[in-house]
């Protein structure tokens, strides 16, 4: 798509579109995605530490999800792929929200202990809940939409074990097939939002690389709709 | 001894300063050179004064109490205080007035490189020219100031204020629900829009579709006839009024350097008509923006119509060093 309209001549890309891919849980969804939507993502695929891989046209630069509104928002990367609970935490990153991807479902949720009341009690007789969380923002939204208040505790690792002993009343946690949740003896208490991939762009990089970013944004559409 | 200064402020030591210096004089030269005198207001005004020009986003982040307790703000932006400035200076003086300021404003952002809570605009008022004349003078006055600073390459997005509001009128759209698609639009939440969009009662899949398919649509001139094919009277003016002003910009040389963009909304309360948005390759942040604003004046009693662009400052001295460190490389 090398349509020449008036005004583009100036606004020469400097090289290749960079797209930041997730690692992890998104890792292999995203590589189909971009597969699908013609980009050779072999070199993605394999075992190698590289960061970067770059393509023809393209140049695959992989990260942490939660790393990639950082990168596009400052246009390091182009575009990119990441969840909507990453989105939803950095809400105040600027990056554009193109395409619901529809892959990498899960749903972020309020957990509790199985057959533990501790939620309620807090709730109740001491005015607060404190809930442990790697999405704090997240968290502290929902409860205030919700009218209620809590003490958001962020952790880092496994959040699962804040309510096993005692950091916590509650969690709020992805949850994708529930069962690290089932072999914690935690259960789902109240779902707050349901998460998919997103593609994203930064802002000038959507202005100025436009065609580019059209025709991706196109072809990611067309692949995930099947 | 180490003494901290607040978050999002900065010193600039010596050899900053004389590139910045020097940048601010290729700007201001420019801008005198084409008959915009340069102004200074006081970097704190009265809160209801600046509330006055901008009552939605309602504006400053820093508020205190003088030792009378009257309410005091620091600036947002120069665009409120000069229309204030307009008001009260040159009431009576024949219009058009052309005035350009370097100058410091305020804002509660989170700080990073090129956005800092101080920072330095340079930017133009035209007051009393209207649509389309006065638009192209200061697209032209922009480009210049752009060449001025050695950026090239910049592009300048070229939208219209009113687009959205009226086309979400002529569908009926209001209230909440008319905000929030704004709001979406403005973010360009895509994904949200469309999920906003399919809520309105009435809203049928294909008015839905044409919402967002323009909100996608930038160019040259013949995204104005896309747009047209979308159909629908308000989408129909807002083209007539961008494809008027992109004559005027023909006429003076200087449309090569405007790309048309209808998913342009700034958030700023005050636009109307025609939006600007500067963009730079090589930084992934706006350069600077502006439009027109023929509604601001009046809200402080003198009735013009006006418009204006601004520049970051610290953007553009980034844009020039991003620019010159990639010539090396090639």
């Amino acid at each position: 798509m090398s349509v020449e309209v008036a005004g583009t001549g100036r606004a020469k890309a400097d090289g290749p579109l960079k797209i930041a891919v997730p690692r992890g849980a998104l890792l292999s969804g995203t590589l189909d995605a971009l597969d699908a939507a013609g980009i050779d993502t072999s070199a993605a695929r394999g075992e190698s530490r590289a960061l970067i891989f770059p393509g023809e046209g393209v140049s695959l630069v992989t990260m942490r999800p939660s790393d990639v509104p950082t990168y596009v928002e400052a246009g390091a990367a182009d575009v990119g792929i990441t969840g909507k609970d990453v989105l939803l935490e950095q809400s105040d990153r600027m990056v554009y929200e193109l395409l619901d991807l529809g892959y990498g479902r899960c749903r972020m949720v309020l957990a509790g202990r199985k057959g533990d009341e501790r939620l309620g009690e807090s709730q109740r007789r001491l005015g607060m809940m404190r809930i442990a969380t790697k999405y704090p923002r997240v968290a502290e939204r929902h409860f205030e939409a919700t009218g209620r208040q809590v003490e958001v505790i962020e952790v880092k690792g496994s959040v699962e074990l804040a309510p096993l002993i005692g950091l916590a009343d509650g969690i709020v946690d992805l949850v994708a097939t529930g069962r690290t949740l089932d072999e914690n003896e935690l259960e789902v208490r109240e779902e707050i939002v349901e998460c998919t991939a997103r593609f994203v762009a930064n802002r000038v990089a959507h202005k100025l690389r436009s065609d580019e970013v059209d025709e991706l944004t196109m072809k990611l559409r067309e692949a995930t709709a099947r | 001894m180490i003494h901290p200064i607040p978050p999002g402020t900065r010193d600039v030591l010596p050899d900053e300063m004389r590139e910045l210096r020097r940048l601010h004089l290729a700007l201001v030269e420019v801008f005198e050179g084409r008959g915009y005198g340069q102004v200074s207001t006081p970097a704190i005004e009265y809160d209801e004064v600046l509330a006055r020009g901008d009552g939605r986003t309602a504006a400053s982040a820093y508020r205190f109490f003088d030792e009378r307790g009257d309410l005091l703000a620091l600036r947002s932006d120069m665009t409120v205080p000069i229309a204030r400035l307009a008001a009260t200076r040159y009431a009576d003086a024949e219009p058009p007035l052309r005035l350009c300021y370097l100058a410091n404003a305020y804002r509660a952002v989170r700080p990073q490189r090129g956005q800092m809570r101080e920072f330095a605009q340079a930017g133009i008022e035209l007051i009393g020219a209207a649509a389309p004349g006065g638009t192209a003078e200061v697209i032209e006055v922009l480009t210049a100031a752009l060449d001025a600073a050695g950026l090239d390459r910049a592009v300048i997005g070229l939208g219209d204020a009113d687009l959205y509001r009226q086309l979400l009128a002529e569908l009926g759209v209001e209230g909440e629900a008319r905000d929030s698609i704004l709001e979406r639009l403005a973010t360009h939440d895509l994904v949200g829009l469309e999920a906003e969009l399919m809520e309105v009662e009435g809203m049928s899949e294909e008015q839905c579709a044409t919402c967002v398919a323009l909100s996608q649509l930038r160019g040259g001139r013949e995204v104005l006839e896309e747009a047209r094919g979308l159909g629908g009277a308000a989408v129909e003016r807002a083209t007539a009024r961008i494809g008027e002003t992109y004559e005027a910009l023909e006429a003076r040389g200087v449309a090569d350097r405007v790309r048309i963009d209808l998913g342009l909304l700034r958030d700023l309360g005050y636009y109307s008509g025609a939006i600007l948005e500067v963009y730079d390759p090589a930084l992934g942040h706006v350069l600077g923006g502006g439009g027109r604003y023929d509604r601001l004046l009046e809200r402080f009693g003198l009735d013009l119509p006006a418009a204006g662009f601004a520049l970051y400052l610290e953007r553009v001295h980034i844009a020039q060093h991003e620019e010159e460190s990639r010539r090396a490389e090639q």
